[in-house]
């Protein structure tokens, strides 16, 4: 009535024995560590120690998913940080010891899979067990007493368990004797069911793992009128997966012809300046075809080429025109503010190492709804383009851009620079309305705020492994559910000839696994069968 | 309009809060006044097995008490109670709905406000299946507190939802995670009781003495992982919608997030929980210390995650 396939202390595995063993050689180690690992105690002990494992990781910040927050912690939490990054806690999930544990717990799943599916197949294929000898001994006993013959009795309930799903066979009791009692099993497809759950798991993992060295990420900030292409060397930053063909990119290019958000504008509700919507509208173009127009939202990523085109951010791109003293523009193109809140007030730096008498960096301060608070500094009160200032402290000097390092485009080295408009220089710091032009310090030249476009940032991805991992993560449902409401029983009915003649038929039933209604089954298949044979006898 | 209803929802929560100390106070009470069944439970329970045709039926060997009680009368105005608190409670989350015009569970009260009258809606819809009426003083008494720290602590005006939110994925993905935790509250209140009952077992049957009309350790243990399997179920779900919303909307399946690992730690206690019950020498007690322990870690999830953690799943709305 057990499976020898299930682990050892399966509860319904046979009790161990307790006899002495004797000594191990090489191989009896080997079996038994692998019968250790495979056991179910084993299999639960990897699983709680995987949830504990995953906590460390909710509490520190992640390289992958809070780059930003992860150098903020280091540098709040100075002591802590080199303990944390030997046990590899900011990569927790792809740390060795984090590993470990999955790969284990992985490792004692297939080698329970494995021989219970061999199991399983032969047990598909064999006849339902011989009936035990005392049934009352059984789950759900009941008896009936039958006004048929004990043939007649059989052969009926035989076709009504066929008809019930079951899977049947005729025994006698004694040898030689015609067929006194059916033996009938249904619900293989529980074990079916678990074990496509723990190989599709499998499967998951196996997806995940290599399915996501074939793909890429890439991020890319597009402004308003810009395009891009889906190349390397267009990304701002670009993630290939191990296996990556570089040259493989699908060739498409997106231009963002317009981005429109919508603001709550009701002063009267509670969600004033609250983003109702976002959508970008862009033309792409795949390979030589056609341009055509799309539109990529939050929630609605665009699909080109087998690669998905997300909406992740947004925010303002001043442009500003500089002119020498002459009057001869030297720059004039738009510049990627970093949104610091709600309504949109950003931060930028511009920098321009050519075309002037030096070397000019610029911090500027964006306001699309300038406000001034009583304090007298500025602050943005709606994130939509109500009263746009820009403010910009002015520098000059050498701003290391000559010396073939790369430099930060978000931020600007001070240390080495003279301020020549702002906090601690002699002219304040220059505030403009769009349109706006000033001349700047020193003959410099000249400033203007010329417009404002937006920009958004795109992350395009390419996994192939999804459709992969969709699959198996429907198998996973479907074995789960299967393996966890169907029944898997065992049902005999025996008929017992009295001395005088009369014919008793006895039901019990086994269950296999969590069975609660199992019961209600037999009594169930007991009174059917008492009505077809009172019809049987009675024609 | 819209101010008008978020009004009357509001109205109709604190009305619920109302009902429900009403009928905890109701079924503690009911419980205190609980005593033994005077008959054996075994003789109570034998005529209910006997077939229509039965010419015999032979009663296995049981525990003490295998059946569940009959529900007593105040049992039923308990019940009746929590009855009306529910009819409240699903009129509060309705009208906030219509409020804001969309579903309402896209903030922390929100989401309480639902989660509870799931809860006490599988609750009462499980009376059809199994009278578990002896948990009404966990499920109103749950319902009672968390419906008040929600109100108190979380409550925020209708807002509407900010584009991340805008998907239909909202829907499924947030409302399969209510119905697991529903599953997973109710199957650790069976815990609980499960774990007092083997206690008083173990020391002889002393203790409190409701307890006594309380179906014994092993009934419980089962009632309790029918429900957590399929909370198990639901939430296998929500990790699945969940990831396929987060490749919609953020671009990728599954990263780490704060709430997500949190989701997964659920995933793997209630693993390890069913696991648990097919192991030898883990059934009983220690399998029940697990199911609540992922029942607490549901909560914390809920509650701890979403207001101290950093992460993606930012919606508290606080």
């Amino acid at each position: 009535m057990t499976d020898s396939s299930r682990p050892s202390d399966h509860v319904d595995a046979p009790e161990p024995s307790t006899i002495t063993q004797p000594r191990l050689g090489l191989v009896g180690y080997l079996r038994f560590f692998w019968r250790q690992l495979t056991s179910m105690r084993t299999a639960l002990f990897l699983l709680l120690l995987l949830a504990i494992a995953a906590i460390p990781g909710s509490l520190v910040p992640q390289v992958s998913s809070d780059p930003n927050g992860v150098i903020q912690f280091k540098r709040e939490n100075p002591g802590i940080t080199p303990v944390l990054e030997f046990f590899q806690v900011f990569t927790t999930y792809s740390s060795v010891w984090f590993s470990a544990i999955y790969l284990l717990l992985f490792v004692s799943l297939i080698g329970c899979v494995i021989p219970r599916t061999r199991h399983h197949f032969d047990a598909l294929r064999a006849r339902p067990p011989k009936t035990p000898a005392r049934l009352s001994r059984l789950e759900g006993y009941t008896e009936r007493t039958a006004d048929a013959d004990a043939a007649t009795a059989i052969d009926t309930a035989r076709a009504l368990l066929r008809k019930q799903g079951y899977r049947t066979e005729l025994y006698s009791s004694s040898p030689g004797q015609a067929p006194d009692s059916v033996s009938a099993e249904r619900g293989y497809l529980r074990e079916t069911g678990n074990l496509v759950f723990h190989s599709a798991l499998i499967g998951v993992l196996v997806a995940v793992g290599l399915g996501g060295g074939f793909g890429y990420t890439g991020q890319r900030v597009v402004v308003e009128g810009d395009a891009f292409v889906n190349s390397l060397s267009s990304y701002d930053s670009f993630n290939p997966g191990r296996f990556l063909d570089e040259t493989s990119l699908a060739p498409f290019s997106i231009a963002l012809d317009s981005f429109v958000p919508v603001y709550e504008t009701d002063y009267a509700s509670n969600s004033i300046g609250m983003a109702l919507d976002y959508t970008a509208n862009v033309t792409t173009t795949e390979g030589s075809g056609e341009p055509q127009q799309a539109t990529v939202k939050v929630n609605f990523p665009l699909n080109i080429g087998g690669t998905e085109v997300y909406l992740l951010g947004n925010g303002y791109a001043p442009v500003v025109t500089v002119r020498d003293p002459d009057g001869e523009v030297i720059f004039s193109q738009p510049t990627a503010f970093l949104p610091q809140d709600a309504n949109l007030f950003s931060v930028g730096v511009i920098k321009l190492p050519d075309g002037l008498a030096e070397q000019v960096g610029i911090r500027a301060l964006f306001y699309p709804s300038a406000v001034a608070l009583d304090s007298g500094a500025l602050a943005s009160s709606f994130p939509d383009l109500l009263n746009p200032v820009l403010t910009m402290e002015v520098f000059t000097g050498d701003l290391g851009l000559d010396n073939g390092t790369g430099t930060n485009a978000y931020a600007l080295a001070t240390d080495s620079l003279t301020e020549i408009a702002g906090r601690t220089a002699d002219d304040p710091t220059i505030q403009l309305a769009l349109g706006d032009s000033i001349e700047l310090p020193n003959g410099l030249g000249s400033i203007e705020f010329t417009e404002v476009p937006r920009f958004v940032s795109f992350d395009v991805h390419h996994d192939p492994a999804l459709p992969w991992i969709f699959t198996f993560a429907v198998l996973v449902v479907a074995g789960l559910v299967t393996s966890l409401f169907i029944p898997r029983r065992r049902v005999w009915v025996k008929a017992v000839t009295g001395t005088d003649g009369s014919v008793t038929l006895e039901y019990a039933a086994l269950a296999r696994g969590d069975d609660p209604t199992l019961e209600r089954a037999v009594n169930a298949i007991a009174d059917e069968h008492a009505q077809r044979l009172a019809v049987r006898v009675g024609s | 309009m819209n101010t008008t209803l978020e009004a009357f929802s509001l109205l109709m929560a604190v009305s619920a809060i109302a009902v429900y100390a009403l009928a905890f106070i109701i079924f503690a009470v009911e419980l205190g006044q609980r005593v033994a069944p005077a008959e054996p439970a075994v003789a109570a329970v034998a005529p209910q097995r006997v077939g229509q045709l039965a010419t015999a039926v032979i009663t296995p060997v049981a525990p003490p008490v295998t059946a569940l009680p009959a529900t007593s009368r105040w049992g039923r105005v308990g019940l009746a109670l929590t009855v009306i608190g529910w009819v409240l409670n699903t009129v509060a989350v309705v009208t906030r709905g219509i409020a804001g015009g969309r579903v309402p569970w896209a903030n922390m009260y929100e989401f309480a406000l639902t989660g509870i009258a799931i809860i006490v809606g599988v609750f009462l819809a499980v009376q059809f299946w199994k009278r578990l009426a002896f948990l009404g003083v966990f499920v109103t008494g749950f319902a009672l507190l968390a419906l008040v720290l929600a109100t108190v602590n979380f409550y925020v005006a209708v807002v509407p939802l900010p584009p991340a939110l805008q998907s239909v994925w909202i829907v499924v993905h947030v409302f399969v995670a209510i119905l697991g935790t529903a599953f997973f509250g109710i199957g650790a209140a069976l815990s609980v009781v499960q774990l007092l009952q083997a206690r008083r077992a173990a020391a002889g049957g002393a203790g409190l003495t409701f307890l006594q009309s309380l179906p014994g350790a092993d009934v419980l243990e089962n009632l309790a992982y029918r429900l957590n399997v399929i909370g198990f179920v639901f939430w296998t779900f929500t990790l699945i919608f969940g990831a396929i919303w987060a490749e919609r909307a953020w671009g990728r399946y599954w990263g780490w997030d704060t709430k997500e690992v949190w989701t997964f730690i659920i995933w793997t206690i209630f693993a390890g929980y069913i696991h648990a019950r097919a192991t030898r020498g883990w059934r009983g007690s220690r399998s029940a210390w697990l199911g609540i322990i992922g029942f607490a870690a549901v909560l914390f999830n809920f509650t701890i995650v979403n207001l101290f953690f950093k992460g993606l799943h930012a919606y508290s709305g606080l």
